[in-house]
């Protein structure tokens, strides 16, 4: 019966609506945002209460050039985003590349950090509630990392064997948004651990 | 019930795509193929309430088998291991695999229709989500038989639904019991975000023509308000999991209380989680009075802005209140304050809500059908749950009376009151859109009065004991204590509820044969859902509807006194 439509509908306007994949992202963020708050709220509750050591002030160091490069690759995405969306693909690569690039150097100081921590430092997540805490907070994010590198990878396929034109760019953006959240976390997650936690 | 339906229109005959049933009938192993493959909302929505039926048997057997080993003082019926296990496997089914699922079912099922799209906004994410939730319903029974334990005898979970650390941590849970709790659980929210995800974007997104914010069906705008309270309440439980998981797997400490880790902060991330669940489960259940109280009173929704304002309010108080679970494990009085005055809060949204259903039952010309009958006696038992739930808000109150059967009863009442019988309520309105044919109206009443007076018996007089001081979860109890009779009566109110149930399950199967057919539209109803075959083609809509009003179908049946006169 809804096959007619009704006398009365007058429609002004175009109809417009969110775009799903936004707001599905959004959702997604809302649901990860909250993931990580317990964490959070785990690592800024048991500061402090460990029974032995060795204590954040001892052993971290604040990872200055990873979260530099991390940082700014949201900017390079941004670029990234915008070429896509004036069609300009070989800008978009350089642009994705070099995002996906300074994602792999965050990663690979992390590597370093945690190798320092566990070969020199003997700090694993089963020496004490710091550990555990550390491990799981930035090995959280650093997961995080991984799966936004790994989906800008496969972009990253798809705009080198020329499947990725510009009206695709919408898709780019949804994934850019993720990718604005994983920097955005660790924002927080830096705060929490290097700058209150030490 | 039919007989003042309207008119089939004119082209409907033409308009509908027959091929399927003039196609050669498929074989069983066809059948079966379809159903595991699609990707259409209402399979999946059906596929829901299925499993969430079974695992409603299940978990009602084990409620059985509690109430019997209570029956009378030093009763052996069950041994203190199983019996751990018996509440920990029905309180968990209940809530994770009884009362999410058939409430994503009907989701599912209904706010596509109701809003006049076409499927969800990810049919795949969608039929993911509902796998991977059947995937942990199964590895939770799995334990039964996998989770041995350390002598060989451990087998389901035993640590209650709230499984609160460090019972749960390694030295005290040896074996893979636990874990297979941790897991099923694990798995299950993800199921869940991915459908809340899902039902977000499918009410913001995919709505038809000229449905504006503010035409929305009540329905679809609560689903919208509980998939958020989804995201920000379970997303917390998925990440106590996981550091459950990292303690016991990696050797982690987040609840070890030898190196300084907190059994507190379990209790606080469970409930941060655990009492918004309990709006999870009851704002659909509020959604479907919404929609059934109206269309059997014969009038419009009374303040349906008040209606929505009032649900997003609940969602939100709802996410400061979880502490009222923990006024025993000694919190501050700031914070039992705190919590006393915020859980006292979320009566002013309930309470407009209540008073609006009321507002709409008032003068209206009610109609005492199945659903109208399950609707009416969950505005009574949900008005009661909601007194004994401000009882329990005062925090020196509920010191005396935490942990009892008052409790239990308590939320009983809510859980089994307000929602289970609005799910009933749902069934019987909404099974005559998913089959095409009525359910049996006298076995419908048969249903009805048996599960309101064993419902009473049972959750009535369990506040009973509650008061005179027995624990919940206790395997047995003294004969001098006083609480034996009262018990006996709690426990044949349970097996009359269970008759009650196999009634409803008979008239499922019987009906689903024998019943009446239907039509597009049985009980004069307003919204778009009514607007279509019964049961819908896969693609829902012939024409993609266009609405003018809250209720599109009573301006297509009232030309002359349409509702889109007065927005």
């Amino acid at each position: 019966m809804a096959t007619v439509p009704l006398q009365h509908a007058t429609q002004e306007g175009e109809w417009r609506l969110p775009s799903r994949g936004m707001v599905a992202m959004a959702g997604l963020i809302t649901a990860e945002s909250s993931i990580f708050l317990i964490f959070v709220v785990a690592y800024l509750y048991y500061l402090g209460r460990d029974v032995q050591g060795p204590t954040p002030r001892e052993v971290l160091e604040i990872p200055y050039f990873g979260t530099v490069c991390l940082l700014s690759s949201s900017g390079f995405i941004m670029l990234a985003e915008r070429a896509i969306e004036h069609g300009k693909i070989a800008a978009f690569r350089l642009w994705w590349g070099v995002t996906i690039l300074l994602a792999a150097i965050f990663l690979g100081d992390t590597g370093l950090e945690w190798r320092k921590l566990i070969v020199h430092d003997h700090l694993t997540i089963h020496t004490n509630l710091f550990g555990t805490c550390f491990y799981s907070l930035v090995g959280l994010h650093a997961s995080h990392v991984i799966v936004g590198m790994l989906m800008m990878l496969v972009t990253m396929v798809f705009a080198l064997t020329g499947h990725l034109r510009a009206e695709h760019s919408y898709r780019v953006k949804v994934l850019a948004l993720y990718w604005h959240f994983v920097d955005a976390v660790w924002v927080v997650v830096f705060t929490v651990v290097y700058v209150v936690g030490r | 019930m039919g007989t003042d339906s309207m008119p089939a229109p004119q082209g409907i005959e033409t308009g509908l795509d027959r091929t399927q049933e003039l196609s050669r009938p498929g074989t069983y192993l066809e059948l079966v193929h379809s159903w595991i493959v699609t990707v259409d909302h209402k399979r999946l929505g059906i596929l829901y309430i299925c499993y969430a039926l079974v695992f409603l048997l299940v978990a009602g057997v084990e409620a059985l088998m509690i109430r019997i080993q209570l029956f009378y003082p030093h009763n052996d019926f069950v041994s203190p291991y199983t019996f751990n296990r018996l509440f920990t496997m029905h309180g968990t089914t209940m809530v994770f695999l009884v009362g999410m699922p058939i409430l994503f079912g009907f989701g599912n099922y209904l706010v596509p229709l109701m809003i006049g799209a076409r499927d969800m906004a990810f049919p795949r994410l969608n039929a993911f989500s509902f796998w991977i939730s059947a995937f942990a319903g199964l590895l939770l029974y799995y334990s039964f038989i996998g989770g041995v334990g350390l002598y060989g005898t451990g087998s389901a979970p035993d640590v209650a639904w709230f499984a609160y650390a460090p019972l749960t941590e390694r030295p005290f849970s040896p074996g893979h019991s636990t874990d297979y709790w941790a897991i099923a659980i694990l798995a299950n929210g993800i199921g869940s975000i991915g459908t809340a995800i899902n039902i977000i974007a499918t009410v913001f997104c995919m709505r038809c023509k000229g449905m504006t914010l503010s035409r929305i069906p009540l329905l679809p705008w609560l689903y919208a308000t509980v998939s958020f309270l989804v995201l920000v309440a379970v997303s917390p439980l998925t990440a106590a999991q996981a550091m459950l998981l990292i303690d016991r797997y990696l050797g982690g400490h987040f609840f070890d209380t030898q190196m300084g880790g907190s059994a507190i902060l379990w209790a606080h991330f469970f409930w941060i989680f655990g009492h918004p669940e309990v709006y999870v489960l009851v704002l659909p259940a509020f959604a479907f009075a919404n929609e059934i109280i109206p269309v059997f009173s014969r009038k419009a929704i009374f303040g349906y802005p008040a209606m929505v304002a009032a649900s997003v309010g609940i969602g939100f108080i709802s996410l400061g209140v979880w502490a009222h679970h923990m006024f025993t494990i000694g919190m501050t009085s700031f914070g039992n304050a705190f919590f006393t005055l915020s859980t006292m809060l979320v009566s002013i949204p309930t309470g407009i809500k209540t008073f609006n259903w009321l507002a709409t039952l008032w003068g209206g010309k009610i109609r005492f059908q199945t659903p109208m009958l399950f609707s009416i006696a969950f505005l009574f038992q949900w008005v009661i749950a909601g007194l004994t739930g401000i009882m329990l808000s005062v925090s020196a109150w509920n010191w005396q009376l935490h942990n009892s059967y008052f409790v239990v009863a308590h939320f009983h009442y809510v859980l089994v009151g307000a929602i289970v019988f609005m799910i009933f309520a749902a069934i019987y309105y909404w099974y005559p859109k998913m089959t095409g044919r009525m359910l049996d109206e006298r076995l419908g009443k048969l249903h009805f009065w048996l599960m309101v007076i064993g419902f009473h018996m049972t959750f009535d007089v369990m506040h009973f004991p509650g008061l005179l001081g027995m624990p919940r979860q206790i395997f047995t109890y003294e004969p001098d204590r006083g609480w034996t009779l009262l018990n006996q009566i709690v426990s044949v109110g349970g097996f009359i509820q269970g008759i009650a149930v196999l009634v409803l399950v008979y008239n499922l199967v019987h009906s689903y044969f024998r019943g009446v057919l239907a039509g597009p539209d049985p009980w004069d109803a307003w919204t778009l859902e009514w607007a279509t075959t019964s049961p819908p083609p896969a693609y829902n809509f012939v024409v993609d509807p266009v609405v003018a009003s809250r209720r599109p179908l009573w301006d297509l049946k009232h030309p002359e006194d349409p509702d889109s006169a007065f927005e």
